[in-house]
């Protein structure tokens, strides 16, 4: 880790339009969760499926590829990058640091956002909150990572993003049965399904058991954060527009 | 004392050949590389910056490959194109910065040096994005000069400068390269290289075009064979006349008036109004026909 590279990073992130669009999407999930609790009278079953679908399945991925994104992907569009890349600091160095930002940014944003939905929506004893609080940190590191490589590996970082995060994550995730084991959203219900053993009333379910699902999300992060480091440290810049 | 090697340099992008075949060697003193836009100095620069891998041949500093080596940047300045920076932070804030990433065991000192010796210290606490074209320019020089480094590529450094500026900055290039270190600076304006540059590469269309000292290089250019189309009160009278007079090789009448082929640039300006004025044929127009560089380039390349 480097840390004049994470202050860099940190103040570049939010210093940009992107962390009002962020402040934008929680508040959004805060106000569909106090809709949910007035309309269905804090039912906790309505609580847990807007917050496992609107809320981990579609804005948790959009904040991480916001941030994932966003720690590297504007230098490199502009050329601001060679800064720190024209430095004897090993890339890996420059890339560890970068993510550690995302993934502390990701984690503090979406974790709150969802433990305070769920508090709003509806609950029980904290209860599903901690589920789906557990289950989120969990798909933030992953998602996290791989927008990360997304952003350094393609030159439409957010296009490609918002592809893999709203269709295939966001809706065929959600009902094809064979895309449903490929996801990350899924994997990382399996301990929220697990938490909430005593509640299948809630319907907080994955398709995965918990120790194949906990495997494949290690497995998709390390696999996303070797690809960012290697194209990284092969990147290639002219130094020119 | 660092000297860069390129042997056998080739790069292509896709089916594109952006520098083809080029062996040089940049030793100390500054260095001028000349070219038309697009033909292949950024490429090149890219590859001396250890950011782009060549597609062929060895790109080397002191025998050390450059690309994939971080730890050749303590020895390496770079001065980039684009404009883009740390565009919120001040101009202090981020030439300290780069002395941090730099591992620099006194970054503010640094800083305050480098910022000196590019005259911003005065400006230094506002924003980069609030600085104009030249003063953004100075900054990214500050930060490719924070660690004093042995060797110091700039692209097209002198882009957006005012006269003064571009004084200034002609005299610390000249001081840093009599100070022995190794300085390259791309430039598609030939009166910019000379003023400053010693040694000068000319490349065309991603080719090695000429190399050698500033004077020689003037002389090629100057030497061509150059064109002139010429509208007179009286063409055929004045196409005999200048044949007679032997200062031009080459004179052809076309409805557009007289084109006129000289190989001897100096004697045939200074033969023409001389001839106009005995004959008493007016001039109404005497333009250069070809004087663009890339035309003066094009003529370098097929020598």
């Amino acid at each position: 880790m480097n840390l004049v590279v994470m202050r860099l990073t940190i103040r570049a992130l939010l210093g940009r339009r992107r962390s009002f669009m962020l402040f934008g999407i929680s508040a959004l999930l805060l106000a569909v969760a106090g809709l949910v609790r007035w309309g269905t009278g804090a039912s906790i079953t309505a609580s847990a499926g807007t917050l496992q679908n609107f809320g981990l399945g579609t804005l948790v991925p959009v904040m991480c590829l916001l941030i994932g994104t966003g720690v590297i992907a504007p230098e490199i569009e502009d050329g601001s990058i060679v800064y720190l890349l024209a430095k004897p600091i090993p890339r890996r160095t420059i890339a560890f640091s970068k993510l550690a930002v995302a993934l502390g940014t990701s984690l503090v944003f979406t974790v709150a956002t969802m433990v305070a939905g769920v508090a709003i929506a509806g609950d029980q004893d904290w209860q599903l909150a901690l589920a789906l609080g557990t289950a989120t940190a969990l798909a933030s590191i992953a998602y996290t990572a791989v927008f990360f490589a997304i952003a350094i590996v393609s030159r439409n970082p957010i296009i490609v993003g918002l592809i893999y995060a709203l269709l295939w994550e966001g809706v065929l995730a959600g009902y094809i049965p064979g895309v449903k084991d490929v996801s990350i959203r899924q994997w990382a219900l399996a301990p929220a399904e697990r938490l909430l053993a005593s509640h299948p009333t809630w319907n907080v379910t994955s398709d995965l058991g918990m120790t194949p699902a906990l495997i494949l999300l290690g497995i998709a992060t390390v696999a996303a954060v070797f690809v960012a480091v290697q194209r990284l440290k092969t990147l290639p810049i002219k130094v020119s527009e | 004392m660092s000297t860069i090697e390129l042997a056998g340099v080739s790069r292509w992008f896709g089916n594109v050949v952006a520098v083809n075949d080029v062996t040089m060697s940049i030793g100390p003193g500054v260095t001028g590389l000349l070219g038309p836009n697009g033909a292949g100095k950024t490429t090149l620069l890219s590859m001396m910056s250890g950011f782009l891998p060549p597609s062929a041949g060895t790109v080397t500093l002191d025998g050390v490959p450059i690309w994939r080596n971080p730890e050749l940047y303590r020895r390496i300045g770079l001065v980039p194109e684009p404009e883009a920076m740390f565009d919120s932070m001040t101009g202090w804030d981020f030439v300290h910065a780069n002395a941090e990433l730099h591992l620099l065991p006194d970054p503010s000192a640094a800083t305050r040096a480098a910022l000196e010796a590019v005259d911003m210290m005065d400006s230094r606490d506002r924003e980069i994005g609030k600085f104009s074209k030249g003063m953004k320019q100075r900054i990214k020089m500050a930060t490719a000069l924070v660690h004093e480094p042995e060797v110091l590529l700039l692209d097209e450094p002198f882009n957006g400068m005012d006269p003064r500026q571009r004084m200034h900055l002609l005299a610390l290039l000249q001081r840093l390269g009599a100070d022995g270190r190794t300085i390259l600076f791309s430039s598609h304006i030939l009166e910019e290289v000379e003023d400053v540059a010693g040694t000068i590469e000319v490349i065309v269309a991603g080719r090695q075009a000429a190399s050698g000292d500033f004077r020689s290089i003037r002389r090629l250019m100057t030497e061509r064979p150059h064109q002139y189309t010429i509208a007179s009160a009286n063409d055929r009278a004045l196409a005999a006349a200048i044949i007679a007079d032997g200062s031009a090789d080459a004179v052809s009448l076309t409805t557009a008036g007289l084109e006129v082929q000289a190989s001897d640039f100096g004697r045939f300006v200074e033969a023409l109004p001389r001839i106009a004025q005995s004959t008493s044929i007016s001039l109404f127009e005497v333009t250069p026909a070809d004087e663009s560089l890339e035309s003066v380039f094009a003529y370098l390349v097929s020598r």
